[in-house]
């Protein structure tokens, strides 16, 4: 079993990781209330530089998703089938994630909730659907 | 007439040149490129004392310090300008454009505008990288992006895997009839959907090919290949670029790209529109992305590629034949030089599958998960 991928911890972006961590998912604004991921040193709307870390309820909806039926990365192996989801905050900022349902009952716009999950040292943002699926659509392949 | 229509058919395609596609072990990527720019002069008929400038496509999955020079090391050239371009697979379009610019502002005469890579033989770890920290999702692959914009235009517009059927099956058909292609099944649309889904909701046959190999061009102006006697020069009447560049999650939307700018740039130089078109060589590298050009382009009614492609439109015999080599999908997965030369054997009229009487082509590159674009239309 290969390790578990790791992020790239930057002083840019330490606070994202370190605030999941301590139980939160933390988005960027700026003076002017432009919001974006991921952290960065600069407002890439106005390019200011007071640029600031801003707690998401955690409140989410899907944009697309996709489903992995074999796996890049040996840490994945086991996890086949598994979604990567492109998800909106509640806020405004997109991120990808990982939507922990059966990714057959994912639909567009499905409300979701922050779930933030440990792989060893490291915390990560997953997100749950609010509801339990209504159905789950069969794929043909 | 403006600096963009006063561009129109001023410069050229002098000359174009490729190596065998497929897998070709043992050879580097300079050698590529060399085989590749030495048969385009050639088939420019000049001597390669005329070039003086040197653009190449950084090799995508051979990433190389200096590279355009050791290129030009292994040519025996010393160009006023060169060296190597990152910007995925819409860099065979950039460099044309930097040439024509850098002609036109007397830095250069003639350039060659080259690509190879060898990731069939070689090392194709580049298509299936961690994208960055978002690997810790299990984020990997240049195919993944793809899939997930197909979904969110399946999800907006009701895009079936039929529709994007439509596609693989024109280009597999076209590659079936060339000699050269490296893939030469025609598909059904039966063994389209049957076609094993890896990474859903992409389909193997949605997917373009991994292959070695090499192109190149030769650019000047028209006068120019008047003075060298360039026996087949085929004009350029407009070009255009366009860049989305960010990652999908900062895009408000992932069902449209600058593609749209880039076709209005190139349209309007060559004072055409999507009804004069003949033929087209529109990049592949996945279904969507074609499907997602050719609504861009205005070729087709978003969100109506199925009823609008029906019937064979895109096929040899049909309103707009595409992709009369094959593409990506079936003639070489190679970043979209091979396109370009095709599109210029259409204008020649020597094309293994000649469109009769075309007049315009339009070829369209694209680079990484459409971050990048680019449009080019010749005449004859």
């Amino acid at each position: 079993m290969q390790e578990f991928p790791q992020p790239e911890i930057t002083e840019t972006n330490k606070p994202f990781w370190d605030g999941l961590k301590q139980g939160r998912l933390l988005f960027q604004t700026c003076p002017n209330n432009h919001r974006w991921l991921p952290a960065r040193d600069f407002c890439p709307h106005c390019l200011s530089e007071k640029v600031s870390f801003v707690e998401s309820s955690g409140r989410a909806k899907v944009i697309s998703w996709v489903v992995y039926r074999t796996a890049f990365h040996d840490a994945f192996k086991d996890r086949i089938p598994y979604n990567v989801s492109l998800v909106q905050l509640e806020e405004g900022p997109r991120m990808m994630t990982n939507v922990l349902c059966d990714s057959n009952a994912l639909e567009a716009d499905m409300p979701l909730q922050l779930e933030i999950q440990s792989e060893g040292e490291l915390a990560i943002a997953r997100f749950r659907p609010v509801e339990e699926p209504k159905h789950i659509t069969k794929v043909t392949t | 007439m403006n600096n963009l229509t006063r561009m129109r058919g001023k410069y050229v395609i002098a000359g174009i040149g490729h190596t065998a596609f497929g897998k070709l072990p043992g050879r580097s990527t300079v050698s590529l490129n060399t085989e590749a720019c030495r048969n385009a002069l050639l088939d420019a008929g000049i001597n390669k004392d005329a070039v003086n400038a040197l653009f190449v496509k950084v090799p995508t999955s051979a990433r190389d310090f200096m590279y355009g020079q050791k290129l030009a090391e292994a040519m025996g050239l010393r160009p006023k300008l060169g060296g190597s371009w990152d910007q995925g697979g819409a860099a065979n379009v950039a460099l044309i454009s930097h040439a024509m610019s850098s002609i036109e502002a007397g830095q250069c005469d003639v350039a060659l505008v080259c690509y190879a890579d060898n990731p069939r033989s070689g090392n194709r770890q580049v298509y299936s990288r961690p994208r960055g920290d978002d690997a810790v999702y299990g984020w990997f692959s240049t195919a993944a992006g793809y899939a997930m914009i197909q979904r969110r235009h399946m999800l907006e517009y009701g895009t079936r895997p039929e529709d994007l059927g439509l596609i693989a099956r024109a280009c597999r058909r076209h590659g079936s009839e060339n000699p050269r292609a490296q893939l030469r099944a025609a598909l059904t649309a039966e063994q389209y959907l049957a076609s094993p889904m890896t990474l859903e909701p992409l389909r193997r046959d949605d997917t373009c090919l991994v292959s070695d190999g090499g192109a190149a061009v030769v650019i000047m102006s028209a006068d120019h290949a008047r003075s060298l006697g360039v026996s087949n020069p085929v004009p350029i009447l407009g070009i255009g670029q366009g860049q989305t560049s960010a990652e999908l999650a900062a895009r408000d939307t992932l069902t449209s790209t600058e593609a749209e700018v880039s076709a209005r740039t190139a349209f309007a130089m060559a004072g055409l529109a999507p009804k004069d078109i003949d033929v087209v060589q529109i990049y592949d590298c996945f279904t969507i992305a074609a499907l997602m050009t050719l609504e861009a382009y205005g070729f087709c009614p978003k969100g109506q590629f199925g009823a609008w492609a029906a019937g064979g439109r895109l096929e040899i015999d049909g309103d707009l034949p595409m992709n009369t080599s094959g593409g990506l999908l079936s003639e070489t997965g190679m970043p979209g030089l091979q396109l370009i030369i095709e599109g210029v054997r259409q204008m020649r009229g020597t094309a293994n599958l000649q469109v009769s009487k075309a007049s315009t082509c339009l070829i369209s590159n694209q680079g990484g998960t459409m971050h990048t674009h680019g449009t080019l239309i010749l005449g004859n």
